[in-house]
């Protein structure tokens, strides 16, 4: 997995990362950006300062080796032994201090908030998905999905979290730090990508059995290409057009499909699973579980415990027929 | 000294004494014991089987992440086995085997004939055995908890997590927390109260004082993860709703309270070790340690700062980013105290002349691993770097980097240092070599690699992750490091169930230390010293001079024991020490079925509070004043002056 890194960073751990892009190592997004700074200074310091403290812990090991056989040794001074400790120590401090501005400093940059046209959006746990919300004035304009968030290059979005059952925390590590999902509470953050591109994050805060896998992709795109993606998501899902489809449609509705999830447009208004208006848009199952091909969907409708044991979703017996129907409707939902 | 002691005393005093302070054998009088020797042995024996067994868990999940989709494990068993894991190590492993090593040498170190309080430190040596046995009881019977160490609520609350697992550690918690608020208030008393006279508090050994200075930390860390788990347990038994934020409850309250016991935690392994290095330094450098005072300062001001920091654990929650920027203050500023001590122990080996034994090299050991994990320490102080680090892989690397080089390397250090007072026999030099050479590569090959898989994305607790995040390989060397691991421990197990069998005796002091544990025979009489010896200097086997007075005058008859002032350690009176009872194990047994009982029924607290004020009445039964108690001191000129003959005070 190993292979040297072209980047100017030239991290000596470069690691590459497959088609996933989940890296602190890579920021593309000025708070992840800030944050590096802030890590490579401390890094390089506090690499320097190991080096150096270890170099005398080994001079002051062997300095006397050679004389093994002698009873008595020549006594450095005591004074200067305590000079050299005070000095060592003033020295820490400045370092400490140095990295304690530096810190603070650039706090500021990564934790105030923008709001001025800036784009919000709701993000709420589940145990183990995300909802996510994209706010309006009008409610009618109001996105609601799941597990996919696509935002704008170059625009600050503020995001706010809570949680509905337990405690998640939203991580996605090339745009932003992570910012804890707590019941109760709804804290803001602030993000701002500078190039398109797709982040992978996890949630990284223990949640339960499968907080192993609730993670999303996020989707930053140049402006027109996300006002035109989220024009799309307003939409409602139109009726189904070929017969499979309708028969897909009359499974979902007559099974238990529609007491958990919605689909805008339809009768289907369940609360408790995603939103599945446009899942068949969605690049992936069981919040990053598998991909969102026809064989993944059919065998995690019919069984979800098998690739993601303990999610609430239960399994679904359905003869060949009616599962090949669904599968239909479900990529018909774009 | 001990021979000139032992003549001194003459061979019928001497059996009796040593027959006062012995404690009764076989299988039931074991159960009686209260010699701090025999329970220190108990403790290190115990916590070092529960390393045995959380190690044996740490390879079970090695093997699980060792690549990408791996079905070893099920994500319900993972969830048990690293909560399990992390619940050990923090409490029945660290503290107490830190603890243990204080109950075996604290008193030897201050020269005193027993530990302040044996029959409690016996009470919280079952508590701490049986709240051990109650984990992995339930960890065996699919019901060992699954939320974490810190079982953050709601997940913990019942609602989220409607089986016992979660009360198992809960009452887990309770136990450990008696356990070790008993030997901190056990070992302040007797640091404070039974040095031999001569040891004034400036004279103190270093590792007696980070013993004292941990002991305070514990009475005040640990009621508030005490409180947190018990409201915890009353949201669950009996709906008190204090974390549950649908009935204005405060998830956020339960980190407070758990973190401010959570991180000072930290310390309390660590100062403890920190105690350890600076006495093996000093000993294998052959000079006194330079800085004393500024050793000892480091150790309280780490003590007192370390109750400042706890917020760097909540930096994710949305805490306002003045408070945070406080935090961040406090806890890159607790890097200083520790520096300060490092550049001590670098002066002290400067300027003496180290001798790489077996115990020092464990020590040098102990400077490249703790010194990485204390530098990457003061990256995740800083907000925006910790809100990236939190909950990855770069901090589990993080906090292995501290505890197992800043307590379990010191702690090996001590095993080879003192295994030889304990048992009377060496460890292999030879194979101590190989032994740290192997932990050494095992522990940087297994946990290295995670600061980096950290960087890359990699967050803690998740029982498998999908080949395209390109973590396998490292995740492989990380498995494969943990084998080197497994393998220097079996060889180290080896080495001592071989030392154990030798002839060959050790010497009384084979380090040629200066310290007072090494003043007696190795290993020690029933009563420690048959006539306790007093000190001129804060390292009296290098110092004392040849006729430095011994203390004579104590009966051999009863287990006699002086109490001297706090600050000089003038003799104060004398005091008959408690004698074997089986009642601490009895009161152990009927407080372990209340806080069992407890997890199922509240009823339990009303009924199981019977049986536990029977058997404490029966330990605090009243004696007549004529059986023990406090008795005048001197009962005769005790310490006869350097230039007097020995005849004239008793004996030297």
């Amino acid at each position: 997995m190993y292979q040297p890194s072209g980047d100017l960073l030239a991290y000596p751990y470069a690691m590459r990362s497959g088609d996933i892009v989940q890296s602190v190592l890579s920021p593309a997004g000025a708070q992840a950006s800030s944050i590096h700074q802030l890590w490579l200074l401390m890094l390089w310091t506090t690499t320097v300062v190991c080096v150096v403290v270890l170099a005398f812990i080994a001079v002051a090991v062997l300095r006397h080796r050679r004389r093994d056989e002698v009873a008595t040794i020549p006594t450095t001074p005591e004074r200067s032994l305590v000079r050299s400790v005070w000095a060592a120590t003033t020295l820490s401090l400045l370092i400490l201090l140095m990295l304690l501005v530096a810190s603070v400093w650039m706090t500021r940059g990564v934790e105030s908030l923008e709001a001025s046209g800036a784009l919000t959006i709701n993000i709420i746990g589940h145990q183990w998905w995300w909802e996510i919300e994209y706010e309006d004035t009008s409610p009618s304009r109001r996105v609601l999905t799941a597990n996919e968030m696509h935002i704008p290059v170059g625009r600050p979005v503020v995001l706010k979290v809570s949680s509905r059952d337990v405690i998640h925390s939203f991580w996605v590590p090339n745009l932003q730090g992570k910012r804890d999902l707590i019941p109760g509470y709804t804290t803001a953050i602030w993000l701002q990508p500078d190039r398109p591109g797709i982040f992978r994050g996890q949630c990284a805060e223990f949640c339960g059995l499968q907080h192993a896998h609730m993670a999303l992709d996020v989707v930053a795109e140049a402006g027109p290409d996300f006002d035109r993606w989220l024009e799309g998501m307003r939409k409602p899902a139109g009726p189904p057009e070929t017969d499979q489809q309708r028969k897909g449609h009359a499974v979902f509705m007559s099974r238990r499909c529609a007491g958990c999830h919605a689909i805008n447009g339809t009768e289907a208004y369940g609360q408790i699973g995603p939103d599945l208006t446009h899942i068949g848009s969605r690049s992936t199952i069981g919040a990053g579980t598998l991909p969102n091909t026809r064989d993944h969907m059919n065998a995690w409708v019919k069984n979800p415990q098998v690739s993601k044991p303990g999610n609430q979703m239960p399994p679904n017996p359905l003869s060949d027929e009616d599962s090949r129907a669904l599968q239909a409707y479900l990529e018909f939902l774009k | 000294m001990t021979t000139m002691t032992r003549a001194a005393l003459g061979d019928d005093e001497l059996r009796r004494l040593e027959s006062s302070w012995r404690d009764p054998g076989g299988f039931w009088g074991s159960l009686t014991h209260v010699d701090h020797k025999s329970i220190g042995r108990r403790y290190l024996i115990t916590a070092f089987a529960f390393f045995l067994l959380a190690g044996i868990l740490a390879a079970l999940m090695r093997l699980q992440l060792s690549r990408p989709d791996n079905s070893f494990l099920s994500p319900d068993l993972y969830n048990q086995i690293f909560t399990t894991h992390g619940t050990t190590m923090m409490f029945l492993f660290a503290v107490p085997v830190m603890q243990g090593l204080g109950i075996y040498f604290l008193p030897l170190m201050v020269g005193a004939r027993a530990i302040a309080f044996p029959r409690l430190v016996a009470f919280s040596y079952w508590m701490f055995l049986f709240g051990g046995i109650f984990l992995y009881v339930s960890f065996l019977l699919n019901a060992g908890p699954d939320v974490g160490w810190f079982s953050y609520p709601p997940l913990a609350e019942s609602l989220y997590s409607p089986s016992k697992r979660a009360d198992v550690w809960a009452q887990l918690i309770t136990f450990t927390e008696v356990a070790s608020l008993a030997v901190a208030v056990s070992l302040i008393t007797t640091a404070f109260k039974l040095r031999t006279p001569g040891m004034t508090l400036n004279r103190l050994p270093i590792f007696v004082w980070a013993q004292v200075v941990t002991s305070f930390m514990v009475l005040f860390a640990m009621p508030s993860v005490m409180l947190a788990s018990t409201a915890l347990i009353c949201d669950r038994l009996v709906s008190t709703h204090f974390f549950d934020a649908e009935h204005r409850g405060d998830p956020l309250l339960f980190q407070h309270l758990f973190w401010f016991f959570g991180h000072p935690e930290v310390y309390i392994i660590f100062i403890p070790g920190t105690g350890l290095v600076s006495t093996l330094i000093s000993t294998f450098s052959r000079r006194p340690l330079f800085g004393y005072l500024a050793v000892v300062l480091s150790l309280v001001a780490t003590a007192f700062m370390g109750f400042g920091l706890w917020v760097h654990h909540m930096f994710a929650t949305g805490i306002p980013a003045l408070s945070r920027s406080f935090f961040t203050a406090a806890s890159i500023t607790i890097a200083l105290p520790t520096g300060m001590q490092f550049f001590c122990w670098i002066a002290t080996m400067w300027s003496g002349r180290v001798v790489l034994k077996t115990p020092m090299l464990w020590i040098l050991g102990f400077f490249a691993i703790f010194l990485i994990g204390g530098l990457t320490g003061v990256i995740l102080a800083a907000v925006p770097v910790n809100i990236q680090l939190h909950d990855t892989f770069f901090v589990v690397a993080h906090f292995h980097y501290v505890l197992i080089g800043g307590a379990v390397f010191p702690l090996f250090a001590a095993i080879y240092y003192w295994f030889p007072k304990i048992t009377g026999r060496l460890l292999s030099e030879r194979t101590g070599r190989i032994v740290i050479a192997l932990l050494f590569v095992g522990f940087n090959l297994t946990f290295f690699p995670m600061h980096v898989l950290g960087l890359h994305g990699m967050p803690r607790r998740i029982y498998t992750y999908p080949s395209a995040m390109g973590w396998g390989s490292l995740n492989l060397v990380a498995s494969l490091g943990a084998v080197l691991m497994a393998a220097a421990v079996v060889l180290f197990l080896l080495d001592i169930v071989r030392a154990l069998r030798a002839r060959e005796v050790a010497p009384d002091n084979p380090w040629d230390a200066s310290t007072l544990e090494w003043a007696t025979s190795s290993p020690p009489p029933n009563s420690n010293f048959p006539l306790p010896p007093t000190v001129a200097g804060r390292d009296p086997l290098w110092q004392n001079p040849p006729d430095q007075p011994v203390v004579v005058g104590l009966r051999t008859d009863i287990r006699d024991v002086l109490v001297t002032h706090v600050l000089d350690a003038e003799p104060d009176h004398r005091f008959e020490f408690p004698t074997p009872s089986i009642w601490p194990f009895l009161t152990a047994l009927t407080t372990t079925a209340l806080f069992i009982g407890s997890i199922f029924t509240p009823w339990a607290v009303v009924w199981g509070a019977i049986p536990v004020f029977i058997t404490t009445v029966g330990w605090f039964w009243p004696k007549s004043p004529d059986e023990g108690g406090t008795q005048p001191w001197p009962v005769r000129r005790t310490l006869p002056r350097p230039n007097e003959s020995p005849a004239a005070g008793g004996a030297i």
